[in-house]
């Protein structure tokens, strides 16, 4: 096992390490800024490398030689399928699951380091004196705190896109995604992104955040290049992704599955997929452009050579603000999914909720100037992006009350997967209700920056993502192994969690409206923060605790799980009707749509038939 | 029916409860501007809304969870109803309403923020990693502590020379970035005496943390003292070169260099006490006597030479802002530092 993993490791190492590694090498003992272009080029040359070297682009190389391929290949039986580049997308869905929680232990245990040296002010650890990787404790705090928040957006992105992967061609009916080759490889980008992003920290660390805003990041040490190249690439595999998503849903549907009977997962799925293809060029571009400054010394946001700081935030938000929507929309169709199963009701209201997705999607686009009200941008621009952001809550509202009309009258069972739902939407709604203050321009100015806009922000990502993407595992790993999970430690995990989080973010948004900035490694004692900020690393380490207890059951549940082959929570959805885990090519016989999806408690309804052959 | 009257009842109780809650915690910091008030104005109303959105949803959320929950060994589905059109017309409307209401409140808590006094006084601020100065241009001096006459308007015109740095004094409310190649603009009218503290909003590099300045609300008469008092000690001060140097210095340097014998926190720079003269040893293990020559090069080209034991932190923009008279200044200042 021990030699296994260790060939592994080496097999996702080598093939980034070395090209990165090894080009700069002939340039290493000339100028400072001969050595940065060659390690942008060496690291854009290990991601391609690794994907190649997994044979992701074997068949499009193949198909160019003019060669022909089988349309399907075979996966290897048991675990070692995972390892390779499969063109199943629940194999694909389930890479992409476990990618994303290795990178939320990475980021996890990022956040504790720094949350440590915050739980008292003055530095313990990180000092001056300390050293790590050519930083300072200051430094590293800034690293560390820098890539706490992009690694864990990339898991997230990863996340969400292992649900639509794994998901929306089971709900449709679909045997697999439209371009499974396109979709292997826009999995394969995704870890040598990762192995970048981390190795900012080894390379020199940076210490602008995850915003990266120049003139700082124009300044940074090396470590900001393979963050800008590690974003740069993630990219890649949200826009590939999405695209793919979309094909698959317009042209993939099962017989009979009309706009308006998709399962509501998909709408979701659609909104978020929209955004990433036409938004996320907005990040590579702006990170691009730093980086040409850096290594080409072109002057877009220097204002000595005429360029304009500010205009790299409006393009950095103007894909940022969007992204948001991306970590939750799926999400928030998790919790609509799941509510009518646990409530046996039907959803209440699903044209709305629908449209709500669309319309979340589409006001995202005009808002985000909102963090940017205190940048010097234009003044009077600031009342219309205040209207715009507010209107956000219209959509997010209607969400909200026809989820409560929804267990309204239910049969309510509250299992794992339930609390998860019913969590996601108690702290979702308290990231949704401490936005508008931050909407409205004059409060934002004393907001803004400040740890209440933390506070706020992990409220709707944990709300947004965090709670429901547990959810969704608890209730769909039955359909990937056949196994159900352990309810007892899936209870233990929700209680921790939850009052451990709210704890938190509470913490947070209250220090942060009494004067606690964002971003600072100390802070003054005068301001009397020190118990706080020791309850805040207490909770911290409390949701850390609940997560190791989450992974020992996946661990043991995989081992040695409860059976479940059938329809485990007695849900309507196609993916049910069949056995788990899951068949190879997804439905044997293809099934027909021949009623709404969330009829629960009309007797004799049905959502699908499975289509038998007619006999002549 | 019931349920309803019960639920109204609860989400009623919950708000009011969630309210006065929040406000006995005393969530924002004493307000001492009249820029202040008006947030504080605004941000009230916030509670309130925030506290009944929450009770809205919570409430019937959790009632529906005790009554319509599956009791032990019960079988059977919920009740089928898919969607009430009024309803969610309904809540997409009313909260329409809101979402104007706060849109006006906020752009008129703005325009309240944003209202100029034709008789502010200026105060220049100038922005450096990770150094505060304040120049009053009616006098003609600057400080490193931001004094301010109470119940007078400021008009705060900031500079940043390298990167971008936000000035906020929470007591104040309001915050503005300093962007490199721009003047941005604040306006704050102090309303309380007392001392505050300005502490750098945006993320600027490594001491970010501690770029923190004393700003003092005085009575204008004990203000119009100080002031005096600075203003003939400039006058005194740029007669000679080290005089004009230590303005200087302050400016641009005394966030990283002590002139004391100890070190400053949070940043790591060499101390000027006993510079001048002194045998300094470099980063590849020579050494050097520092004099004129190499001072004037530490500071045009910081990375040419590095001190033993010292991160190379030093702006390199000197050569672009400082002419060769006013680095002249600065190093007779270094040299009266014995
Ligand atoms: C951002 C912090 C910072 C600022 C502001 C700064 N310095 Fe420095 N300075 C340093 C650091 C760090 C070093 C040591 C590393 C090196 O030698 O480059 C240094 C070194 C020096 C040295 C060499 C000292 C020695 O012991 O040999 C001189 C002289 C100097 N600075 C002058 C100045 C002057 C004059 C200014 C203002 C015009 C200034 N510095 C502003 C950080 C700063
Ligand atoms: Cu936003
Ligand atoms: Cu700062």
């Amino acid at each position: 096992m021990g030699g296994a993993l260790f060939v592994t490791l080496m097999r996702w190492l080598l093939p980034i390490a070395l090209p990165t590694v090894f080009s700069p090498m002939p340039l290493f003992d000339t100028q400072f800024f001969f050595r940065e272009p060659a390690w942008l080029f060496g690291g854009l040359m290990g991601v391609l490398c690794f994907v190649w070297y997994h044979g992701v682009m074997d068949d499009w190389y193949q198909w160019a030689r003019g060669i022909d391929t089988p349309e399907h290949h075979e996966d290897k039986p048991g675990i070692e399928k995972y390892f390779g580049p499969s063109l199943d997308h629940k194999v694909i869905g389930i890479q992409y699951t476990v990618t994303a929680l290795a990178l939320l232990v990475i980021g996890g245990t990022f956040a504790l380091i720094f949350r440590t040296e915050l739980a008292a002010s003055r530095l313990q650890f990180l000092t001056l004196e300390f050293r790590l990787f050519e930083q300072n404790g200051l430094q590293l705090y800034n690293s560390l705190m820098s890539l706490h928040g992009m690694i864990m957006i990339v898991s997230i992105l990863l996340g969400v896109a292992a649900m639509m992967n794994y998901l929306v061609p089971l709900l449709i009916g679909a045997h697999d995604m439209a371009f499974p080759r396109l979709n292997a490889f826009s999995f394969w980008v995704a870890p040598p992104a990762a192995i970048l992003l981390v190795s900012a920290l080894i390379l020199g660390g940076f210490d602008t955040g995850w915003t990266g805003y120049p003139p700082l990041s124009a300044k940074a040490p090396l470590g900001i290049d393979m963050f800008f190249l590690g974003v740069f690439t993630a990219g890649w595999s949200s826009i590939l992704g999405s695209l793919n998503l979309i094909a698959t849903t317009l042209r993939m549907r099962a017989k009979g599955m009309t706009a308006f009977r998709m399962p509501i997962f998909v709408w979701a799925s659609i909104a978020t997929s929209l955004i990433a293809l036409t938004a996320t060029q907005l990040i590579g571009l702006s990170f691009q452009l730093v980086a040409f400054q850096r290594v080409l010394h072109m002057g877009f946001f220097d204002p000595d050579k005429g360029g304009n700081p500010v205009l790299f935030q409006h393009l950095f938000w103007f894909y940022s603000h969007p992204a948001v929507y991306v970590f939750i929309l799926p999400g928030l169709g998790i919790v609509s999914e799941l509510l009518p199963v646990f409530a046996r009701k039907p959803l209440f209201g699903y044209k709305w909720i629908a449209m709500s997705s669309l319309a979340i999607a589409l006001v995202g686009f005009v808002v985000w100037a909102h963090h940017m009200f205190t940048s010097g941008m234009n003044e009077y621009l600031r009342v219309p992006f205040m209207y715009s952001t507010l209107l956000v809550a219209i959509p997010t509202g209607v969400k909200f009350f026809s989820w409560v009309a929804t267990i309204w009258g239910g049969k309510i069972d509250t299992p794992t997967p339930m609390l998860f739902v019913l969590g996601a939407i108690v702290v979702f709604l308290l990231g949704g209700i401490t936005g508008p203050p931050n909407a409205t321009v004059s409060v934002d100015l004393h907001l803004h920056d400040t740890y209440y806009v933390v506070g706020h922000f992990h409220d709707t990502l944990f709300g947004g993502f965090v709670f429901p993407f547990f959810a969704a595992l608890y209730f769909w790993f039955p359909k990937a192994t056949g196994k159900r999970m352990n309810e007892t430690l899936g209870k233990i995990h929700f209680w921790l969690m939850t009052p451990a989080f709210l704890t938190l973010s509470f913490g947070m948004m209250r220090i942060g409206l009494l004067g606690m900035r964002r971003r600072i490694a100390d802070y003054d004692p005068a301001l009397g923060f020190d118990n706080m900020h020791l309850v805040l690393t207490i909770s911290g380490f409390l949701i850390a605790l609940s997560i190791l207890i989450f992974f020992y059951n996946l661990v043991i549940s995989i081992k040695r799980g409860e059976p479940a082959t059938g329809n485990l929570w007695n849900s309507r959805s196609p993916e049910w009707q069949v056995v788990s885990p899951m068949p190879a090519h997804n439905y044997d016989v293809p099934f027909e749509v021949v009623g709404e999806p969330y009829d629960y408690g009309l007797a004799g309804s049905k959502y699908i038939e499975f289509i038998t052959p007619k006999k002549k | 029916m019931r349920h309803f009257v019960i639920v109204s009842i609860l989400t009623a109780a919950m708000t009011y409860v969630i309210y006065v809650g929040l406000t006995s915690l005393g969530l924002m910091p004493v307000h001492a501007s009249t820029q202040a008030t008006s947030i504080d104005w605004l941000w009230d109303w916030q509670m309130r809304a925030m506290s009944f959105l929450f009770a809205l949803i919570v409430a019937p959320m959790s009632y529906a969870l005790v009554v319509f929950h599956r009791r032990k060994g019960e079988t059977g589905e919920g009740q089928h109803f898919e969607g009430n059109y009024n309803l969610e017309i309904a809540w997409t409307v009313l909260p329409l309403f809101a979402v104007f209401a706060f849109a006006y409140m906020g752009a008129y808590s703005l325009g309240e923020v944003r209202r100029l006094d034709p008789n502010a006084m200026v105060i220049r601020v100038h922005a450096v990693q990770w150094n505060w100065t304040f120049e009053y241009p009616d006098y003609g001096f600057s400080s490193d502590v931001l004094h301010l006459p109470i119940n007078r308007q400021i008009r705060l015109l900031m500079e940043s020379t390298d990167v971008i740095h936000s000035f906020w004094v929470p007591e104040f409310r309001v915050k503005q970035d300093l962007v490199p190649g721009r003047v941005t603009e604040l306006l704050i009218t102090p309303d309380r005496l007392g001392a505050y503290r300005v502490r750098c909003a945006e993320l600027c590099g490594i001491s970010h943390s501690y770029m923190e300045d004393d700003v003092l609300v005085e009575e204008t008469a004990d203000f119009e003292e100080w002031a005096l008092e600075q203003q003939a000690i400039a006058i005194e001060a740029s007669k000679t070169p080290e005089g004009r140097g230590r303005i200087l210095a302050a400016t641009y340097c005394l966030g990283c260099h002590s002139i004391t014998s100890t070190q400053l926190s949070g940043v790591a720079a060499p101390v000027w006490l006993g510079l001048f003269g002194k045998t300094e040893t470099l980063q590849d293990g020579s050494s050097v006597v520092v004099d004129e020559a190499y001072l004037i090069e530490s500071i045009l080209n910081p990375l040419a030479r590095i001190v033993h034991g010292f991160t190379p932190n030093m702006p390199q923009t000197f050569a672009n802002t400082l002419s060769a008279d006013q680095i002249n200044d600065i190093i007779a200042f270094i040299k009266t530092l014995k």
